[in-house]
């Protein structure tokens, strides 16, 4: 059996689970953000009392955080009687948590073998803690805090090995934004998918949640990265639980694949960019011509981590943000914050230019925070560009790495790090 | 909700591409209404705003692969649902809309063939048991992928809410 297979047949109670089953599996973990009020108002509705487990269910405020209207705070105080009335413990309020799927990694939430469901879709994520992570709407959510299971259709597997080397400033980013350009928004719908190979296992933590992450832009139901010891390291930091040996979840020998796909990495020469407004709109960075940018934002539950902001206070120091562009930097949690100023990221940051805005998903999903005018253009790291994401439906949103990011707000255009780097040297 | 007939007959009120995204059906910024009834004023309201207007109860959209791609907002199918509309037909259709759909008893209907076929304003049959839809006035016949039985269960409740209601009464 592959990943995907073993944990929905240990979840299901069987002994094995083939491709397009339909199984009823034991959920672990019960993610919500703000949506938690659209669930709490469908569970009231079926008129059950209690939720079947406070403590498998977390709730972290990120969309709208602080609260950017009268609406959002009235929503935010609901979550919170909610979350005292049914006793959930695992409450992330403003100021104490920061992006959910980052909150959950940090927080030793997910280990490797948990069936979890998240009222997000990028709950994908949580394949690189070796979990099968999902996303599902905010009724199916009050369904599963009744119940606490959950019906699925056993996802077939594609399996992608990568070996090689990253050619200069091409990283996890570039790699998955190449991938979605090669298969397409679709190429992955209802799938799992198996990262691996020697190049992955290479891939911080971090770098692996960004591949995990972003496969649900191809539309797949999970996502997976090795249990290996550069997981186990990171999760023995952060939770005091016992954590399962690697050997219980790595797939079969004999597992079967639908489709397997092996890349050298290198042979991705330079940076990815997904252009407006679809993910699968891939170019490499040197074919887009001259698109001059507005705004540049580094953050959200892609790229909102610390090695991301660390390469663009790498680049930006002791550079300016170019006049045209304004700089946006929202770290993906409270305590990448913290650290990211004790090691002087943030000074180098505002010293250059940027606008520090409070951990959350911040402009990303265009409720505030960096919203675009028409005209505007922007380059980000963040995981979606469609049709009016970030504000006006007359704005352009671009995807790519941290480092071309910030390359492009020193150059008010899109631009290739190297260039900013070679410049300085010239 | 009241339990769904699952013959539906209506009239192709839009026919959109492929890759709809929940962006375009329902904006990010509008996702702290959380009362069901007021998403339908923004529906497609970026990119296709004329479509809410056209919209007649128990009209279909249709849409090409991917329907209803991106995010898990169930505000996408809220503001479909509560416009009336009687069923999305499309190639295919991304996965967490697909389920969205069968949660709040809105009929999601997968058929290359009618996709192909069909055009705005042509009136249609479904037979969401059977896997047809039938043209009444060319006689035009075209398969449907098969729901799952579960799937016809969620459907035949009314969605989720009243089948949970029922098992929990």
């Amino acid at each position: 059996m592959t990943r995907a297979e073993k944990i929905l047949a240990r979840a299901s109670g069987r002994d094995s689970v083939c491709p397009d089953e339909i199984v009823v599996a034991a959920v672990d973990l019960a993610m919500s953000h703000e949506n938690a009020d659209l669930v709490r108002k469908s569970f009231l509705d079926v008129g059950v009392a209690r939720v079947w487990d406070p403590e498998r269910i977390v709730i972290i405020l990120d969309h709208r955080v602080p609260a950017e209207s009268e609406k959002t705070a009235a929503t935010h105080k609901a979550i919170r009687e909610f979350v005292h009335q049914q006793g959930i413990r695992n409450f992330y309020d403003v100021g104490r948590g920061g992006i959910c799927h980052q909150v959950l990694a940090e927080r030793g939430h997910v280990l490797p073998g948990m069936v979890v469901v998240g009222t997000d879709s990028h709950t994908t994520t949580h394949g690189a803690f070796g979990a099968f992570a999902t996303g599902i709407g905010a009724t199916e959510m009050a369904g599963v805090w009744i119940e606490g299971r959950l019906w699925f259709k056993v996802p077939a597997t594609i399996r992608i090995e990568v070996e090689g080397e990253f050619a200069p400033w091409v990283s996890a980013k570039d790699l998955i934004l190449n991938l979605i350009g090669r298969l397409g928004a679709d190429g992955a719908d209802y799938r799992a998918i198996e990262f691996d190979g020697p190049l992955i296992r290479r891939l911080t933590v971090a770098s692996r949640m960004v591949l995990t992450n972003l496969s649900m832009e191809m539309g797949a139901k999970v996502a997976f990265t090795p249990v290996d010891d550069v997981l186990l390291n990171y999760l023995s930091a952060r939770t005091g639980s016992k954590i399962p040996t690697s050997s219980d979840f790595e797939p079969d020998t004999d597992a079967q694949y639908q489709r397997v796909l092996e890349i050298d990495v290198a042979a991705i020469t330079e940076p990815q960019v997904a252009c407006p407004h679809a993910v699968d709109q891939v170019a490499p960075l040197s074919e887009l011509g001259e698109v001059l940018v507005h705004q540049a934002v580094l953050g959200s539950c892609t790229n909102g981590r610390l090695e991301d902001l660390e390469v663009a206070a790498h680049l930006l120091s002791g550079r300016r943000v170019h006049p045209r562009t304004r700089l946006l930097v929202i770290p993906a949690s409270q305590q990448i914050l913290l650290e990211a100023i004790r090691r002087g990221y943030i000074q180098k940051l505002v010293a250059a230019g940027a606008m520090i805005n409070p951990p959350g998903c911040g402009p990303c999903v265009g409720v505030h925070q960096g919203i675009l005018a028409a005209g505007e253009t922007c380059i980000s790291s963040t995981n979606r560009n469609f049709l009016g994401r970030m504000g006006s439906k007359d704005s352009r949103v671009y995807l790519a790495s941290p480092a071309v990011v910030a390359a492009s707000a020193v150059a008010g255009r899109i631009a290739h790090p190297e260039e900013i780097v070679t410049k300085e040297a010239a | 909700m009241n339990g769904a007939s699952l013959r539906l007959r209506g009239r192709v009120a839009a026919k959109l591409g492929d890759n709809v995204d929940t962006d375009v059906i329902y904006p990010g910024r509008y996702l702290n209404i959380t009362d069901r009834e007021k998403t339908p004023e923004h529906l497609f309201e970026l990119a296709y705003p004329e479509i809410r207007a056209q919209i007649r109860p128990g009209d279909f959209i249709v849409g090409g692969k991917n329907f209803g791609c991106g995010s898990s907002r169930e505000q996408a199918t809220a503001a479909m649902k509560y416009s009336a509309v009687g069923a999305v037909i499309a190639v295919s259709f991304a996965r967490i809309f697909f389920r969205n759909s069968l949660n709040l008893g809105l009929p999601v209907v997968v058929s290359e063939e009618a996709v192909a076929a069909l055009a705005a304003g042509d009136e249609v049959e479904i037979d969401l048991a059977a896997g047809c839809i039938v043209n009444p006035a060319t006689g035009a016949t075209y398969q449907a992928a098969p729901l799952d039985p579960r799937a016809i269960e969620l459907l035949a409740a009314g969605g989720l809410i009243p089948y949970l209601k029922q098992q929990h009464a």
